[in-house]
Parts: structure tokens; C-alpha cells; sequence
């Protein structure tokens, strides 16, 4: 009796654990679709979303955790639809558990190049070429020929060129390393691109915030962040010459005139895993990139499917005008006609047809 | 005796939710104080192997998702300093480094302060002084690590690149050692140890202040008797007799140190390279993880960030075996 006494109290211990346990998961509380992935676009897709509830009553809920993560759930099918500012590689692509995964533009964003150099009173122009090489470490003084020869009449110090670059896996780092390998053989060769990728000099700063404090406090200090950062922080940023030979300074007319450039050169069949660092077009700002909401082509759930497509729609035709509020590039008009054609490829309620 | 049984079948009853007997009955008062000290006696024993089996739980976790890595790179994952993501090729040398650098400086500049601290707290401070400073010392313990990280990146650091860096290295020419040598950037190794011997300095005083506090006084009246010095007393009577507290406390430090992530990483550079200057940049292994976990690309590069995190683990559990045996050791001597 005893013994049985004891496993009831046990017993009725363990399940209400349990109990405790699965009433902590159901956290999606009543959302009609649930996404996951990339922190840079998080602050205009929270601003779909809520003004998409208002206007149809559809919840969708998103967590910010990161790209990769993002990629990580939408394989595991724990989310609807992912998001990341790289995109999947082949590799990620056959790893996914639903099958065929569709890339969706929404928005771009740009990397820009900081500086911390008092001295320098208008905005420093910079090729693709030098930027490799100061991160290479083979340009280390300000008043190197190479920086002083794009800059001419501007009186450049004897010091010392600090890089800062982000520490932690990112998407700007992405997007910057990309733009690097596509302009310098060297850099190709080298460090190459990635999220994370091993850096041949500099100090590691932890998100925008941390490569702005180093080169903030830091004399001489060069680092890369995001347009919307820089521009929401005030940073100063240098001018990159782009493949029209142009300088560009980032703006957002200057970032959704890469998308349109690399959108002239897309061919129907595109799936949109697209590059567009170094654009072309005389206005195209050579740091840019999109970022893409990750959907699958077979939506074994119908209901969930449609409204994740009509969402999409909304967005690609309606969202996209409040993009340059929250200092992020609108898609160019050019692209939203295809994008609307690609959604048609999203299949609704075929159960079981993954791959 | 029978209210004592008694209490303890109301408890069991509590604890058990099994009907609770009769209170008058005596019969049943037995039989539920023979349930309730078993019950006890199981819980009691379920709660203390809870910790050992968590503890068992996570190593194996850790283990099995660092195995991939560890079985690619094998040794020279400890050894090399190559930390590539793009190339897939992950040797954590220079983290192991400076996990283990930087939580040694934070000893060594938090040792000394902490125990003067607590010596002038329990010896020499006034008693209205007592409390005040006692508090204040202690509440460094409760502020978040990321406003240290925040106060370091934007008081500490420009201090230290522009006043204490040249100092140390040109006007005490201590340049002359690697250890002191070349270009101050701020964000560096040094600043790292400094930041966390601010962070593990109320650990170590608040324990030596008790352990302090609880030499009897006998030992203290027996040294005066014999004519010792107030300084004396201290260093000959009471400090020996609190020597296995205070090295708990300031192992109980180092525990902090090791694992500390968010304030070290904004202020270490986080630079895979193993510097023979303090004053360059460095990174620890908390950071690495916390760095490069969210965004890790591929499987292999997940499991050498897990593999990273055994390590850790392994050598957080390696210094507080050691500690233990000091304290062991210390304790045995006298």
C-alpha cells in the first residue's frame, strides 16, 4: 500500500509537470501563422503584421532569432515560413523536410562603410578595391596613395586605419563579404564570404551597436553597419564607387536602383537567390541585398498556404510604400509583377508531395 | 514524540496528497509517520541526485554535439588557432587562451582589493562604515553583466586607450615586456580582465568577510596577549585561521570569471589570435558561443560552437576539482 500510496504522489507529480511544461510551449497564443528568422527586416515585417491584422484579422506571429535559426525552423517545418538575409544555400536547400523552398524578396537593405577620422570633412569616397584592402590589412595608414588618390583635395591624416567588423554571425557581415568577393580576387581567395568568416585584421564589435561603439571611441576606426543603423544613428559613411564607375553614396533611391539594375538582368526563371552587390546602373548603390521570406512550394496545410499567400501579395503590393519610413529600400516596381507570378507557384493542400 | 509524528503525517499529507489521517486516532498517526519518513526520506534523496544527473545530462548533451567536431579535428582542435567558418575548419586555441588569461588578470588585480576590502570591513571600519560599504561592495555582485559591458565600452576602454595604456607601456616603461607592448586600441585583453575583476571582487570579499567574521575571538585575544601588533594579529592569527574560506571565496570568483560572456564580449575585440600583449584583442570561449551560435552555418560549424562549450565545461569543472583540493589541502594543514 505504501508503495502504491508513493507512486500515485509520484505519478501525480510527473503529470502535473507535464502539464506545467506544455502549457509553457503554447506560446503562439491563437496566431494564425507563426514565421522565424532574420533581425534585420524584423521592424517593418512587425509593421506588416500588425498592419495587416488590422485591415483582414489574419495574426501573425514572428520571432526574431536570426537567419540561420530562421532557416533551421523552416526545415524542421516548426514555423510556416522563414526568413534570412543570405540565402539558403543548395546544401540547406535538399536538407529542408517540406521539400522545394521558395525565396521571396521583400525588402533591401545596404551595408555602409563608418569612419571615425575628424579630419576628413566630406563624405570619404572609397572603390571596392581599397575597401578590400584595408580589411586585407594591405592598406593601413589614411593617407595611403590608394585612398588618397580617390580623394583628391582632401587632407588625410598620418594614422593608422583600426577595422572593426561584427564578431557575431550576421547578414550585414554576409552582404559586406559578398560585395568583397565579388570586387577583390584577393579577398575571393582569402577570407571569402560568409556570415562569420575569418578576418585578416581588426578588432570584433557584437552587432551594429558594437561595431559603432568601436569606431565611435576609436580615432582612425573603420567598420561596416546597415544603412538603416548608420542612418537612424547619424554615423558619417563613405561613398563607394559602383560598376557604373560612379561614387554613390547609400540612400534608399540608391539601394532600390541596384534591385532594379540586377532585375533587368533576372531571367523568368529566376528563383530570386540573387546577389546584387556591384549592380549595374549609374545610380546603383554596389552594397546592397535583399531579404527574403522563405516559404515552401507545397503548403500541405490549404488554409494556412492561402493566407500566407495572400499575405505575401499584400505585402509585395501594398507593404512595400511604408518600407522607406522605417529606412528600408522598397522592392523596385519592375519587381513586383514577378513576384506575384512567382506566388502562383505556391501549391495549396497537396499533401505528401514534398520534393 | 507522537506530535512530532503527527506534524510529520500532516506533512506527508501535504506533500503526498494522500488522505490525511485522523488526527486523534493513534494507529493511523503510526501509519502515516511511517509513510511520511519514507516519503521524506525518497524526496530528499530524489533532490539530491536531481543536481548530480543534471549536471551527468548536460555533459553527455554537450558531448554528443560536440562529437562531430571533436572526432574531425581531434586534438588540434585545442591546439590550433585556425577559426574559419567559410574554409569549415575550427581550432579554438585562441579562445581556450583567453578564457583562462583573462580570468586569471581579473584574480589577480580582484585578490588583493577584495581582501583588503574585507580585512578593513571586519577589522578596522567604524560600525556606522560597515554597513554602507558592505552594501555597496556587495551590490556590485547585482548589476547586469551588460551594463558593465556598456559602462566598459564607453567609460573604461577610452580611459585605458587614452591614460592607463600609455602609462603602463611608456611612462613605467613596461613596454619593455611583450606584455605591455604595442598599439593600445581600447578593446583588448586587458581591458577583459579588468571588467571582470570588478565583476568577481564582491564574490570574493563578501565570503572572506563572513569567513573573517567567524574566527572566534579567542584567536584574535591570544594573539594581542602575546603582545602581536593589531597588523599582526591579522596576518598571523586570523587570516591563517580563515585560509580555506578565503580561497573558496576567491575560487568562487574565478567561477564567475570564467563563464562571464556578455560584458567580456564587448570589451575582449574578439580576435582569434593568441597575443603575447595584453593590450591586444582576444576572445574567450563564452563569447565565441554567444557570438557565432545564432548565425552558425552548417553542421560542422554548430557542433565545434558545442564543442567549444564542452570544453569550457570541461575546464570550469578541472579548476573547481582543483579548488576544492586547495581548500581540502589548506584546510588539512591546519
Amino acid at each position: 500500500m505504501n508503495t502504491r500510496l508513493r507512486m500515485l504522489a509520484t505519478g501525480g507529480f510527473l503529470l502535473a509537470s507535464v502539464a506545467g511544461l506544455a502549457g509553457a510551449q503554447g506560446t503562439t497564443d491563437g496566431a494564425d501563422l507563426t514565421g522565424a528568422g532574420a533581425t534585420f527586416p524584423y521592424p517593418i515585417y512587425s509593421k506588416w503584421f500588425a498592419d495587416y491584422a488590422a485591415k483582414t484579422g489574419v495574426k501573425i506571429n514572428y520571432q526574431s532569432i536570426g537567419s540561420g535559426g530562421g532557416i533551421r525552423q523552416l526545415s524542421e517545418q516548426t514555423v510556416d515560413f522563414g526568413a534570412s538575409d543570405a540565402p539558403m544555400s543548395d546544401d540547406e536547400m535538399s536538407k529542408a523536410k517540406g521539400g522545394q523552398v521558395l525565396h521571396f524578396p521583400t525588402v533591401l537593405g545596404a551595408v555602409v562603410l563608418t569612419y571615425n577620422v575628424p579630419e576628413i570633412m566630406r563624405p570619404l569616397r572609397l572603390t571596392g578595391e581599397a575597401v578590400a584592402d584595408i580589411f586585407l590589412g594591405q592598406i593601413t595608414k589614411w593617407n595611403d596613395a590608394k585612398i588618397a588618390a580617390l580623394n583628391p583635395g582632401v587632407k588625410l591624416p598620418a594614422s593608422d586605419i583600426i577595422v572593426a567588423h561584427r564578431s557575431d554571425g550576421s547578414g550585414t557581415s554576409y552582404i559586406f563579404t559578398d560585395f568583397l568577393t565579388v570586387v577583390s580576387p584577393a579577398w575571393a581567395s582569402g577570407p571569402g564570404k560568409g556570415k562569420d568568416v575569418k578576418w585578416p585584421v581588426g578588432l570584433g564589435g557584437k552587432g551594429n551597436e558594437g561595431v559603432t561603439g568601436i569606431v565611435k571611441q576609436t580615432p582612425g576606426a573603420i567598420g561596416y553597419v546597415e544603412l538603416a543603423y548608420a542612418k537612424q544613428n547619424k554615423l558619417p559613411y563613405a561613398q563607394v564607387r559602383n560598376a557604373a564607375g560612379q561614387f554613390v553614396a547609400p540612400t534608399i533611391e540608391s539601394v532600390t536602383a541596384a534591385a532594379a539594375g540586377a532585375a533587368k538582368a533576372l531571367p523568368p526563371t529566376t528563383d530570386f537567390r540573387v546577389s546584387i552587390v556591384n549592380a549595374p546602373g549609374k545610380e546603383a548603390y554596389p552594397i546592397s541585398s535583399f531579404t527574403w521570406i522563405l516559404v515552401y512550394a507545397n503548403q500541405s496545410d490549404a488554409t494556412k498556404g492561402k493566407k500566407l499567400v495572400d499575405f505575401l501579395r499584400w505585402a509585395f503590393n501594398s507593404g512595400e510604400a511604408a518600407a522607406s519610413s522605417l529606412d528600408y529600400a522598397p522592392l523596385p516596381a519592375s519587381m513586383v509583377s514577378m513576384l506575384d507570378k512567382r506566388l502562383t507557384q505556391v501549391k495549396l493542400g497537396t499533401v505528401g508531395m514534398a520534393k | 514524540m507522537t506530535e512530532f509524528a503527527a506534524r510529520d503525517a500532516a506533512r506527508a499529507g501535504v506533500a503526498a496528497s494522500a488522505p490525511t489521517p485522523a488526527r486523534p486516532s493513534r494507529s493511523w498517526t503510526e501509519i502515516g509517520s511511517e509513510i511520511g519518513d519514507r516519503v521524506y526520506s525518497w524526496s530528499i534523496v530524489g533532490f539530491a541526485s536531481l543536481v548530480p544527473i543534471l549536471l551527468l545530462t548536460i555533459f553527455v548533451a554537450v558531448g554528443v554535439a560536440a562529437w562531430p567536431a571533436l572526432r574531425t579535428f581531434g586534438f588540434s582542435f585545442v591546439t590550433s588557432s585556425d577559426w574559419d567558418p567559410v574554409a569549415q575548419h575550427f581550432g579554438a586555441a585562441p579562445a581556450i587562451y583567453g578564457t583562462l588569461v583573462s580570468s586569471i588578470l581579473a584574480l589577480i588585480i580582484a585578490t588583493p582589493l577584495a581582501l583588503g576590502v574585507a580585512v578593513f570591513l571586519s577589522e578596522f571600519a567604524p560600525p556606522w562604515l560597515r554597513q554602507p560599504v558592505a552594501f555597496t561592495v556587495d551590490l556590485l555582485a547585482a548589476v547586469p553583466s551588460v551594463i558593465y559591458g556598456v559602462w566598459g565600452m564607453y567609460v573604461l576602454v577610452p580611459v585605458l586607450r587614452t591614460h592607463v595604456m600609455p602609462f603602463l607601456r611608456d611612462t613605467l616603461h613596461l613596454g619593455v615586456l611583450p606584455l605591455f607592448s604595442g598599439v593600445a586600441y581600447g578593446p583588448s585583453m586587458f581591458a577583459a580582465g579588468l571588467i571582470l575583476a570588478i565583476m568577481c571582487l564582491p564574490y570574493i570579499s563578501a565570503v572572506t568577510r563572513e569567513v573573517l567574521a567567524a574566527v572566534p575571538r579567542s584567536q584574535r585575544e591570544a594573539a594581542l596577549a602575546l603582545g602581536a601588533t593589531r597588523w599582526e594579529v591579522i596576518r598571523d592569527a586570523v587570516i591563517p585561521y580563515a585560509r580555506s574560506g578565503i580561497i573558496g571565496g576567491i575560487m568562487l570568483g574565478l567561477g564567475r570569471a570564467l563563464g562571464e560572456t556578455m560584458a567580456v564580449t564587448m570589451l575582449i575585440g574578439n580576435r582569434h589570435e593568441i597575443a603575447a600583449s595584453l593590450f591586444a584583442p582576444g576572445y574567450t570561449m563564452a563569447s565565441l558561443i554567444a557570438n557565432e551560435f545564432s548565425e552558425a552555418t552548417g553542421d560542422l560549424h554548430l557542433s565545434a560552437l558545442m564543442a567549444v562549450g564542452f570544453v569550457l565545461l570541461l575546464v570550469t569543472f578541472l579548476v573547481n576539482a582543483a579548488a576544492r583540493w586547495l581548500v581540502w589541502q589548506t584546510a588539512r594543514e591546519r
